[in-house]
């Protein structure tokens, strides 16, 4: 792919890794950031080059995403790892985290091969292989995780499913002590889950539904917090979603535990409320609307209520939880077109991610600094034994950048996405907050209106 | 009561409900008016089958399915009666002999009925929420809401309305008290929605197990939520106190699972049960009901399942006129324009 020569003027560059937060001038050539600087272009010399005009927008370093579900091997037909990676693109990530519930699941070198191979291919973002930590993803024996790092994984994990034997998690965590790689637990007690497609609470019972509640997750994070408090390792909480768990969360890093922890766009702006089917987030009980049971908003765990999404907050602004990741989790029309007990857990999560965090930020519940921190900083420390530290928007590197508008309308529509899963809970919402052009190595990935 | 000479001079009086049922997948969509509109027409249909003047062709030319995905006895044959009664024809499916054995979709299934120019299906669904899921991808079929998972039976609490009113002339400031599985119970939570309607104070007794956790939170309150007036008493004879009407619900064991918190048919049953016993703690002349399937001996014992108190025989003769009331008004009614 061939690298691009371009001029951003007047934007305000917030860059977590080189601690920037400025209106400046950049100037990218051939790839590289050539100048970042007050009024490059005031007496412009190169006519060829393209000047964007900034003015009101931000220029963050590339998104990462911790938590993708790219089903590829095995589910071509929900995603592919290229279809995946421009879906991320397009979200501004230029870094994502394959999860490994695919089929064959990633729990060999031979698949984690395939994965690096078939993103290479492509010369978009970067995919980093995340790996099983048992064997066929069954929970039964930890899979050969040295291999795995050998190979290119970066963390562990059997997310879909919890790691539910302690001792195998105990185990697991040891192995993390020695790799320097974080074991991900999907933290489900799913005796008290029951698999269930909601929050348990007001809503599951207005609908009749069997619930998953709170106490689910907390009991598995409690449980993992004293096995890494004993036995070491890295421990990471994908898609924290309870009040309970920032508090849990927050305790155990106090007490020095190696612990990280990473919050969904969904999980922060959407609540179980949703699904009575009214006007987004209206709390009706009254009668149901004629959207009630939307099957698009079943997600594992499920979307919970506001006071767990303040406690959320709270635990982004205070650094409690290191991330946001997508829990991007494409699916086929088949299996979200049915009944809400029928259908299959996961929403899109790459395309629609900056709109939703965009639009906490137009709410004043959280800052855009903090969001763009939690978005690469928080997400690379989290990986950092296996990745080199990103450069940032730096004189002298490859850009590797997302430029944002945080004021333009932005309409979701699912046949506009570019990953294979069409269907989302916010179609036709327009919500403020878009991405407008990415570049991954120097190149662009992702331009707005080029798609 | 108007002077109607028989069912099928029904079509000469312009009885409708509200624009808004096109489908009717729960009682809240029902307002106070169309109850009345459903009752009315259910003691004239009701009085008509009392005197074996039974047989009409007033939905001549309509076909109605009903398609269980549940096994059922008294709303699907009160369906299906309700339907023959009124001259529609009437197909019923369920899984076996079907499509939906060889794995079809919930969807096609219903598309399929819907180009196959299905007027109206009556669906019974395992998965709260089915009914909706169908409304929304049919355009001319209208569906009626026959049980779904543990969230709705709109019809069977059409019944219970009904029943109490004819025992009882104005409804409001009685005391419902529901006792046994309200957790899994569709009925309950239909009934729940429907007696708050008419001012009926109403009351859940079961261990904590059988009741949604919802209800033991009071820490947080919606004003539209039904459930933040519902009262809950966990000993029978306090619950029953000042009781007018008593429904025992059947302990859904299939809905259970194999770990619950039920340890026995035998316990339960020593503390629950309505019977001789525990019914003196209500009102003298207070009304049992019993949505069915009854499970003697369990959740009410004979003696009262088949006394004068109760009132189980009179909620299924009641249902086949209620159910022709609303297929009528469905199918019918909503044609007028005035």
């Amino acid at each position: 792919m061939t690298k691009s020569s371009i001029g951003i003027k007047n934007v305000r560059i917030i860059d977590p890794y080189n601690n920037i937060d400025n209106v400046l001038d950049i100037l990218i050539e051939n790839g590289k950031i050539t100048n970042i600087a007050e009024d490059i272009f005031s007496q412009s010399g190169n006519s060829n080059l393209v000047v964007i005009d900034g003015t009101d927008k931000i220029l963050s370093p590339g998104f990462i995403d911790l938590h993708t579900h790219l089903r590829d091997p095995g589910e071509e037909h929900k995603e592919t790892i290229e279809t995946g990676m421009r879906a991320a693109a397009k979200g501004g990530f230029t870094t994502i985290c394959s999860m490994p519930n695919t089929n064959p699941p990633v729990d060999n070198s031979t698949t984690v091969k395939y994965i690096l191979d078939e993103s290479n291919k492509f010369e978009l973002i970067q995919v980093l292989p995340i790996g099983c930590v048992t064997k066929g993803r069954k929970g039964m024996q930890i899979s050969e995780m040295w291999d795995l790092k050998n190979a290119g994984c970066v963390g562990f994990s059997d997310d879909g499913d919890p790691i539910y034997n302690s001792e195998i998690m105990q185990t697991a965590l040891q192995y993390s002590e020695h790799l320097g790689l974080p074991v991900i637990n999907h933290c489900e007690d799913t005796q008290l889950s029951k698999h269930s497609a909601v929050n348990e609470g007001k809503i599951s019972n207005r609908l009749g539904l069997s619930g998953w509640p709170n106490q689910a997750e907390d009991i598995m994070i409690a449980r993992d917090i004293e096995l890494a408090k004993k036995y070491g390792g890295h421990l990471h909480i994908a898609h924290a979603s309870t009040s309970r768990s920032v508090e849990l969360i927050n305790d155990a890093k106090n007490l020095g535990v190696n612990i990280t922890a990473e919050v969904t766009p969904h999980h922060l702006t959407m609540t179980d409320s949703w699904l009575l089917g009214h006007q987004k987030d209206t709390d009706v009980f009254a009668s149901l609307g004629s959207e009630a049971y939307d099957s698009n908003l079943k997600v594992n765990p499920p979307l919970r209520t506001k006071t767990d999404i303040y406690s959320l907050l709270t635990g982004l602004k205070e650094g409690i939880i290191d991330a946001i990741a997508t829990d991007h989790a494409p699916h086929a029309l088949q299996d979200k077109i049915t009944t809400l007990d029928d259908a299959a857990y996961g929403i899109n999560g790459l395309e629609t991610a900056f709109t939703l965090l965009a639009s906490l930020y137009h709410q004043n519940m959280l800052d855009i600094v903090d969001i763009i921190n939690r978005l690469t900083l928080g997400a690379a420390n989290v990986i950092s034994n296996s990745i080199e530290r990103p450069k940032g928007i730096k004189k002298g590197e490859l850009a590797d950048i997302v430029l944002l508008d945080l004021n333009s309308d932005f309409t979701i529509i699912g046949k506009d996405f570019i990953s294979k899963s069409k269907l989302t809970p916010l179609e036709g919402m327009t919500l403020k907050g878009k991405v407008i052009l990415t570049l991954a190595k120097g190149s662009i990935v992702y331009e707005e209106n080029n798609n | 009561m108007k002077n109607i000479k028989s069912i099928e001079s029904l079509s000469e009086h312009n009885y409708k409900l509200s624009n808004s049922v096109k489908n009717l997948l729960d009682i809240d969509q029902l307002e106070t008016n169309d109850l009345d509109t459903i009752f009315t027409l259910t003691e004239i249909i009701d009085s008509f089958l009392t005197n074996n003047d039974k047989k009409t062709s007033l939905l001549k030319g309509k076909t109605i399915v009903t398609l269980f995905y549940e096994s059922s006895t008294r709303t699907r044959v009160s369906f299906e009666e309700a339907g023959k009664l009124l001259g529609a024809d009437v197909i019923n499916m369920s899984g076996n002999g079907t499509s939906i054995d060889k794995g079809e979709s919930l969807l096609n299934t219903c598309l399929t009925l819907q180009s196959a120019h299905t007027d109206l299906i009556i669906v019974r669904h395992p998965h709260s929420g089915a009914p909706y899921f169908m409304s929304k991808h049919l355009s001319k079929t209208k569906i009626i809401n026959a049980g779904d998972g543990w969230h709705a039976h709109p019809t069977q609490a059409l019944i219970d309305l009904y029943t109490a009113k004819q025992s009882y002339d104005d409804l409001k400031g009685l005391k419902l008290v529901i006792v046994g599985d309200i957790l899994h119970s569709r009925v309950a939570r239909s009934d729940i929605l429907g007696f708050q309607k008419l001012g009926v104070n109403v009351s859940l007794c079961a261990p904590k197990s059988l009741l949604p956790t919802t209800l033991l939170d009071k820490s947080t309150s919606d004003a539209s939520d039904p459930y933040n007036t519902v009262s809950v008493e966990y000993d029978l004879e306090k619950a029953l106190d000042n009781a007018d009407i008593v429904m025992p619900l059947r302990i859904q064991q299939e809905r259970l699972g194999e770990v619950s918190g039920f340890p026995s048919l035998r316990e339960y049953s020593s503390r629950f049960q309505i019977n001789d016993k525990t019914l003196k703690f209500a009102k003298p002349n207070a009304i049992v009901m019993h949505p069915g399937p009854m499970n003697e001996g369990v959740e009410i014992s004979s003696e009262i399942a088949h006394s004068d108190r109760s009132q189980i025989e009179n909620q299924v003769r009641y249902g086949v006129a209620i159910r022709m009331s609303l297929l009528y008004l469905m199918l019918i009614g909503g044609d007028f324009n005035d």
